[in-house]
């Protein structure tokens, strides 16, 4: 039978009215995706109880070859077509990544959407389709663990990612077929996992019961660093502001440790990459155990020493410093005193070490809180908003909004930009302005869809263009020209002007400049239809293995029970040829309809056995009963 | 009349109860519906009703109203890990049929 859980009073499902819905965190190094059950969050394994995916996929010339952990093996063998770290690479134009594409080894192709992809052997791959692979793995172990299709997806991003950032991974969701039910920002995730969203509403305790709350989120992953600082007033998260450092992390605590140990064994610089990977792994495996130990005794390439925790600290405090600083600004950013903060958060693998824990704490003069799994609690957060908004949990106990990070303008004469929503506006939202022409018989105009907070248009971020046309001439200023600006509950904008003597009408979605064409989307659609007759026929395929597995263990079981009593010698063995050929063929056979008809012959010849054995139970059930009984029965 | 669960059962309604921070036990109930009859309800308790009969399974409260006791009794609740799927299931007696999918039956 269908396995439950547990529901809130009064809420149990209908049968099969049960929507499932996931929270994905889909990480820069590493992947989750989370569920709710009977109340609780929680991480879905894979079939080895592993809850993390590496984000990395691996291509060959017939196209993906794997994801996740299997992936992640080729990266040294083959790392031009072992792509990991996509996230930094999603929405990025061809010049950003000129900036800090360097980091990463692959080789870029620069196509005409000015959308970077990725040289490899199955050809150039956008990181948008790697994304796609790495959600559609998840997805897939979702559907594994639910037995059931999924209803949606909420999916985390940083709170730093820009319109075409979050488009990119929508499109990308799109692709891998989920359901998109919102975009979450990641340090909102993390404080609806802590249910700081409930604190505030509710109110715990008494005094702070309806008063805004300021949380700062401290997430230091494998090699990223960011810090939030939210408010959080009556179910609302703003963000006051973001900061960080991309190219900073837990990794860089092992090299660091490495580097020691490299000169207390008093070896040169240019070590070769396994020396390279004995030590990190060594430095890695240290710094985990000095988590609960004073010290370690370490043995590595024919060195042996020991490493103390306070040593440790003064090989890794240098970095936590660094990440102190960004905190820092951010508060200021924020305009936030330092003692305003009532509740922080430790997000991402690296806040295991409790060096980083004492700091925070020391800075923002609270304790961080920190009983979930780090790594988990994004994705957790995500779960339970996906598990609201899917429907499952009613009422508006939960309706939480997230607002636009960067205001969002358009670009008047001059070259400035004249903002229509303003940040840290929730959403959903629409606004609309009215502007006029500029030169007498004007006809069109061009519209320039800014992003930012600077008053010069060069100075923030370009996310569409379009023009309207056929405007009726007349002199300047006598046009009135409505621009709406819309955003949905995803972050996504869409923009329309309108002039309103004529009605003549433009509009657009953004549509990022570096976005995916309408083509390339296209395309891919297509290339999912035309992989639609493999998929139907894999799942043909297994459901007759399904069926045959189910008659061979019946007839086996039938055989062992009446097979002495109700068939000769011969009959028998006939059926086991039968079962035999049919169990050979159930595992050479990729042909379903082949499958099908050695299933049906294997049903003509256990007729007469069945129809025997009917009899047999039926005299049994009769033997000794009168015609009267039978019929009062 | 008696319902009973398993120590798996247990352990994780309790798991759900302490997470959940309150709640008295858990509802095992029946309702017509479905496309075979009957299902199952499994809910927190916050508020029993005076007619409810209560059996307590080690530390937890089973609470069920007494028109469903009628098709529950000498039900056993467990708790069960298919591959990657997980939760409670009816161990109950007195099913005669249930739908392809097993979230309704019939007695």
């Amino acid at each position: 039978m269908a396995l439950l859980q547990i529901s809130e009073p009064g809420q149990s499902p209908q049968p099969h009215q049960r929507r499932h819905a996931v929270g994905i965190d889909l990480g820069t190094t590493n992947s989750l995706v989370a569920t709710v059950r009977s109340g609780m969050a929680e991480v879905l394994a894979d079939e080895q109880g592993r809850d993390l995916l590496p984000s990395v996929v691996h291509y060959v010339a017939e196209g993906v070859s794997c994801v996740g952990y299997e992936a992640a093996e080729h990266n040294v063998a083959d790392p031009l077509n072992t792509l990991a770290s996509v996230k930094r690479l999603m929405g990025r134009g061809v010049a950003d990544i000129k900036t800090f594409g360097s980091q990463l080894p692959y080789e870029f192709a620069d196509d005409k959407g000015g959308m970077p992809k990725i040289k490899t052997a199955a050809g150039l791959v956008s990181p948008i389709q790697v994304s796609t692979e790495i959600l559609r793995k998840l997805a897939g172990r979702a559907e594994i663990a639910f037995d059931s299709e999924l209803d949606g997806a909420v999916i985390t991003v940083p709170a730093y990612f820009d319109e075409a950032q979050r488009q990119a991974t929508k499109d990308a969701a799109t692709l891998a077929g989920i359901k998109v039910l919102r975009l979450l920002n990641e340090p909102t995730a993390a404080a609806i996992a802590y249910g700081l969203d409930e604190a505030q509403k509710d109110g715990g305790a008494k005094e702070t019961k309806g008063q805004d709350r300021t949380v700062a989120i401290y997430d230091l992953g494998g090699g990223t660093f960011d810090i939030s600082i939210l408010r959080l007033s009556k179910g609302v998260f703003e963000v006051l502001a973001t900061g960080g450092d991309s190219a900073l992390g837990g990794d860089d605590f092992d090299h660091a440790i490495a580097d020691w140990l490299r000169q207390q064994i008093g070896m040169d610089d240019d070590l070769n990459p396994i020396e390279q990977r004995i030590l990190l792994e060594t430095a890695k495996s240290a710094k985990e155990e000095l988590t609960d130990s004073a010290e370690v005794a370490l043995e590595v390439l024919d060195w042996q020493g020991i490493l103390t925790r306070e040593l440790m600290h003064s090989l890794i405090d240098g970095l936590i410093a660094k990440t102190m600083r960004a905190c820092k600004k951010s508060l200021r950013d924020a305009g936030v005193a330092q003692d305003q903060i009532d509740d922080v958060i430790l997000v991402g693998g690296s806040t295991r070490t409790p060096r980083v824990g004492e700091k925070v704490a020391e800075l923002f003069g609270t304790q961080p809180l920190c009983s979930l799994d780090p790594d988990q609690v994004v994705a957790m957060g995500a779960a339970l908003q996906a598990e609201v908004l899917v429907g499952n949990k009613s009422g508006d106990d939960m309706l939480l909004l997230d607002v636009i990070p960067l205001s969002l303008g358009i670009e008047t004469m001059g070259g400035l930009i004249e903002k229509i929503i303003h940040r840290n506006t929730t959403i959903p939202v629409a606004k609309a302005q009215e502007f006029t022409t500029f030169k007498d018989g004007q006809t069109a105009m061009a519209i320039h869809v800014l992003q930012g907070e600077r008053e010069l248009a060069s100075d923030c971020r370009s996310l569409a263009r379009f023009e309207l046309r056929g405007i009726p001439p007349m002199v300047a200023g006598a046009a009135k020209i409505r621009v709406s600006y819309q955003v949905d509950a995803d972050g996504l904008l869409s923009v329309t002007a309108r002039e309103l003597t004529s009605n003549v009408e433009s509009r657009i979605e953004v549509k990022p400049s570096y976005g995916l064409g309408e083509e390339e989307i296209t395309n891919m659609l297509q290339d999912s239809f035309s992989h639609a007759r493999d998929d139907m026929q894999a799942r043909a395929l297994r459901e007759q293995q399904v069926e045959a597995d189910r008659m061979i263990e019946d007839l086996l079981a039938a055989i062992y029970k009446d097979g002495e009593a109700l068939l000769d010698a011969e009959e028998r063995q006939c059926l086991k040829v039968a079962i035999q050929e049919l169990r050979e063929l159930r595992e050479s056979t990729t042909e379903h309809r082949l499958l099908a008809r050695q299933i049906e012959s294997v049903a003509k010849a256990s007729e007469e056995f069945a129809a025997r054995r009917m009899d047999a139970s039926i005299k049994t059930a009769l033997a000794g009963q009168t015609l009267d009984e039978i019929e009062k029965g | 009349m008696a319902i009973t669960m398993t120590p798996a059962a247990e352990q994780h309604v309790i798991k759900h109860l302490e997470h959940r921070a309150k709640g008295l036990g858990i509802r095992l109930g029946v309702r017509t519906t479905g496309c075979s009859g009957l299902s199952y309800v499994l809910e927190f308790v916050d508020d029993a009703a005076s007619e409810d009969e209560v059996f307590q399974c080690g530390d937890v409260k089973l609470i069920i109203d007494p028109k469903s006791l009628l098709y529950l009794d000498g039900t056993e609740l467990d708790y069960v890990k298919e591959g990657l799927n997980e939760g409670f299931e009816f161990k109950n007696p007195n099913v005669k049929d249930e739908c392809g999918c097993g979230e309704s039956f019939h007695v």
